[in-house]
């Protein structure tokens, strides 16, 4: 039901990696770290600022695919990927988009299960890239049912 | 501060979290941006057909991710993959842990695993950290 939209994706959309949330992000991971905290100790680091987690891009916005609508509910989150070239630095810009990279269906022990495939990225403001992101999303055949009555 | 010569094969890193709470979850979905209902409410929870309110599993892997923090000053984490093998729920123990499988040039390949108290694996992936 998602073939169609194999291979859209969302029109990019500016970010900023800011201290205030990196603290937060980090406290709720269990992961106060001064290099994610204490901007004495960025400033000390060889990076010449804080760091955010490699997870923290969850945080960020990614824009929307056109027509590329998910239920809220009922989603299982299979796999997730992140790859980076460097680490992801506070106070930086990051254009964040994504894109449905796949859909397939496959027969699982509670009916047909759809698979997403989402990829997403983030470069910085002169295109280099930053990190990219997969993220297989599981979705059940109630659900799916659901979506197309 | 730690250095990477700490790393061995077969010595993992390891750590066990207090048990899981509603308020990390709640202050995860605060920090993250993730409000899906069922990882804070019970009602809508079992509205899903779960037995009670599940940890994000981007909170698990937030959190293993922390075994590696401590040697960012030598290396980055440059590939992090993880599938989500079972749910986590409210009190659930967690232990995370990290072996390295390989050192090939300036790259350490590792394992990465959570399990909780009834030794079942709840995430299980593969991290690299790159030296600079």
């Amino acid at each position: 039901m998602f073939e169609e939209m194999i291979g859209k994706q969302s029109i990019p959309v500016k970010n900023t990696v800011e201290l205030g949330s990196v603290r937060a992000f980090s406290k709720a991971i269990g992961d106060p770290s001064p290099i994610y905290t204490d901007e004495e100790v960025g400033k000390r680091s060889r990076y010449g600022t804080n760091l955010a987690p490699p997870t923290y891009p969850r945080v960020f916005d990614y824009g929307v695919i056109d027509e590329f609508n998910l239920p809220n509910v009922g989603l299982i989150h299979g796999k997730q990927t992140f790859q980076y070239n460097r680490p992801l630095l506070v106070g930086e810009t990051v254009m964040c988009s994504t894109a449905l990279e796949d859909y397939y269906e496959r027969n699982g022990k509670s009916g047909l299960l759809g698979f997403l495939i989402l990829k997403r990225e983030g470069k910085e403001p002169n295109g280099q890239t930053i990190f990219t992101e997969e993220q297989v999303v599981i979705i059940t055949e109630a659900v799916r049912k659901g979506m197309t009555s | 501060m730690n250095t990477v010569k700490e790393f061995n094969i077969g010595t993992p890193l390891e750590v066990t979290l207090p048990p899981v709470s509603r308020l990390d979850l709640i202050k995860y979905a605060g920090a993250s941006g993730d409000f899906n209902p069922i990882h804070t409410i019970d009602e809508e929870a079992s509205k899903a057909g779960l037995p009670g309110i599940i940890a994000h599993g981007m909170w698990t892997m937030g959190n293993l991710a922390k075994l590696f923090t401590p040697y960012y000053e030598e290396v980055f984490l440059k590939e992090y993959s993880v599938a989500f093998k079972g749910m986590v729920f409210l009190n659930d123990v967690i232990t995370l842990q990290a072996s390295l499988l390989s050192i090939q040039n300036d790259q350490y390949k590792f394992d990465v695993f959570a399990v909780n108290q009834k030794d079942e694996v709840v995430v299980k992936g593969e991290a690299i950290l790159k030296r600079f």
